[in-house]
């Protein structure tokens, strides 16, 4: 239970925060933030728990955001029931890109270039087709009504996407504790092995696949109706993708809070790099490149994992070792 | 309309187009075929090359294919430290986390090129540049026939080192032979090195062939790398003759759809291509197995 209580109190204390700001740019800089961490935990069930890293997540980001865009524009439907749409289509495209991928037995390099080649094909299609506005994009219908899934306060957004985030670390930490959970680990820890032994290691990749792309396509979806814009060099483009891997593996990949620490730790440095030099194009994403290295270099477990050695060495300090226990020499 | 010598034309400019694709595959290829990981920086190192090669010429002026032969081994220094003090200890022996680090180069590379340089396109004017070779039948400009001869020169020459020197036979013992090399007493951090450092030469070869025709901007190598990925799953992850061929190959299919379903939808093509080979024959036409 220790697990979802401190799930429980991290997200009281985010969902206190318009309590006490008010400020606009604070909490726009908070929503996107929390996107992102949402858009990194997805990415974070099958990179960070199952080691299948995808440099292609942008692929199911804007499948759920063009979904959503899509219905609501050219076939009316509801935004709350194309949200869902979205998640699904989001999830569909995993099982597709999943099944083609495990089934070909893809792994490490070839698993990331034929994520990333999924990902180029869908935003070269994104920028001619006619459904997607082509180059110039869609526009969703400005309408700040609650069952349009559009509001007047930032605030209620922020809430929202605290709430879908606050599901994703649940399901993380149903996953750490299920069984489904202890395979995926055994699958990114030796597949061959977890294969000898009867796990299904497809049927688990698979299964962490669409898993993984439905909580992605979620923070797709929310783009699209936070923004109410979307075009295939932001649903389709490259930068989600590396966004997306970026959050949990500088958090700490394989954790429950690994893409919200990263997310808030990326977001805060390419915000405080703007402050500094003004809008010059580059220095946020030049950080974050320097960042990942670094955190992979000298922390590995990323920031989370750093911060519990850190931990367990001040409780060793304070509580030094039980001294061995002496034999008593009898004579 | 559709006379057989426009097609050859369009055949023959696919094969010039594919020598510098299957250059650029070449240094790809070699890395895969020792470190077993694709690197991710390569394009950024090729945009990171072209800017070297325009400022060669700007600042010093030093034709392209002069700087060439400054650029390979500079280029080939910044590769060898990059893998030896960077992408090496970073990575911990963890293949995952090497493509993480390449990945990471790339984004950090990329983005220092458009904080210094901005977004703005390149050019540099040689008096070649726009000049052509009349065949008879159709005219090839002169700079992309250069950079065809140069191509299989230069992979001829990776081919000798690759043959002849201790520094070759090593790295074929640990492209072989990880654990056996090591044992043998060959230093693995420093061979991995060097084929890194080979590989990023390469790139800066391409670059010096390829900027009288094209131009430098911080994402001017992100597209032709993608091609090479193509080229190298295509070819054979770590396969040289595969990379040449399927480097001309790519050209061709490149040129011929283009001519016949324009520019993006070519595009697409390609990654089909790759995606399709990738699902059915991950080991490519060359490659041993996958």
């Amino acid at each position: 239970m220790r697990g979802f209580l401190t799930i429980a109190i991290v997200v009281a204390l985010f969902a206190a925060v318009p309590l006490i700001v008010q400020s606009n740019v604070v909490l726009n800089f908070l929503v996107v933030t929390l996107m992102i961490a949402l858009a990194g935990q997805g990415w974070n069930i099958l990179g960070g728990y199952g080691g299948q890293y995808s440099f292609g997540h942008a692929a199911f980001f804007g499948t759920g955001a063009y979904v959503t865009a899509i219905l609501q524009l050219h076939y009316g439907v509801n935004a709350w029931i194309g949200f869902a749409a979205g998640i699904a289509a989001g999830a569909l495209a995993g099982a597709i890109i999943g099944g083609l991928a495990f089934r070909a037995g893809l792994r490490s390099s070839y698993f990331a270039l034929v994520t990333l080649a999924f990902a180029e094909v869908l935003r070269i299609l994104a920028s001619v087709a006619p459904i997607t506005g082509g180059g110039v994009g869609l526009l969703v219908k400005l309408d700040l009504r609650a069952q349009s899934f559009q509001f007047q306060s930032r605030a209620i957004f922020y809430l929202v996407i605290l709430a879908l985030l606050a599901v994703s670390m649940l399901i993380a930490r149903f996953l750490e504790r299920s069984r489904f959970g202890v395979w995926l680990i055994a699958v990114r820890e030796n597949e061959d092995a977890a294969m000898a032994l009867g796990v299904d290691t497809f049927a688990v990749k698979l299964g962490a696949m669409v898993l993984s792309a439905a909580i992605t396509a979620a923070a797709g979806c929310f783009y699209v109706q936070y923004f109410l814009f979307i075009d295939s060099g932001i649903a389709y483009g490259t930068w989600i993708s590396i966004e997306a891997l970026l959050t949990p593996i500088i958090g700490g990949v394989g954790t429950v809070f690994g893409a919200l620490v990263g997310a808030l730790v990326v977001k805060s440095l390419g915000e405080g790099a703007k402050l500094v030099t003004g809008d010059v194009p580059g220095l946020d994403l030049m950080i974050y490149g320097a960042v990942l290295i670094m955190v992979i270099r000298f922390a590995p477990r990323g920031l989370v994992g750093a911060l519990a050695d850190a931990g367990a060495r001040v409780a060793r300090r304070f509580m030094p070792p039980r001294p061995p226990v002496r034999e008593v020499v009898r004579g | 309309m559709l006379s057989p010598l426009i097609l050859t034309t369009a055949v023959l400019n696919g094969l010039l187009t594919g020598a510098v694709y299957a250059l650029v595959a070449l240094g790809l290829t070699l890395i895969y075929g020792v470190l077993h990981i694709i690197n991710f920086a390569h394009g950024a190192l090729l945009s990171a090359a072209l800017f070297a090669a325009f400022f060669a010429y700007q600042k010093l002026g030093l034709d392209p294919y002069i700087a060439a032969f400054l650029l390979a081994p500079a280029f080939f220094a910044l590769g060898y430290c990059l893998q030896r003090f960077i992408i090496g200890p970073a990575s911990h022996g963890d293949d995952r986390k090497m493509l993480l680090v390449t990945l990471g180069l790339a984004v950090l590379i990329e983005n220092a090129l458009l904080y210094a340089f901005r977004a703005d396109t390149r050019t540099v004017d040689v008096a070649y540049g726009f000049k052509s070779i009349d065949f008879g039948f159709t005219f090839l400009a002169v700079p992309r026939v250069v950079a065809f001869v140069a191509v299989f020169g230069v992979a001829l020459v990776l081919w000798l080192i690759m043959a002849l020197t201790d520094t070759g036979k090593a790295i074929r013992a640990v492209a072989s032979e990880k654990l056996g090399a090591e044992l043998a007493g060959i230093d693995v951090a420093h061979v991995y090195a060097m084929t890194f450092g080979l590989g990023t030469a390469c790139v800066a070869i391409a670059a010096c062939l390829l900027i009288p025709t094209y131009y430098a901007n911080p994402r001017a190598g992100e597209a032709f790398v993608l091609v090479a990925f193509t080229i190298v799953v295509l070819g054979g992850m770590g396969s040289v003759p595969g990379a040449l061929i399927g480097g001309l190959v790519i050209g061709v299919v490149e040129s011929l759809a283009g001519f016949f379903f324009g520019e993006s939808l070519g595009q697409v093509g390609i990654f089909l291509i790759f995606i399709v080979v990738l699902l059915v024959r991950p080991r490519g036409l060359f490659g041993a197995s996958a």
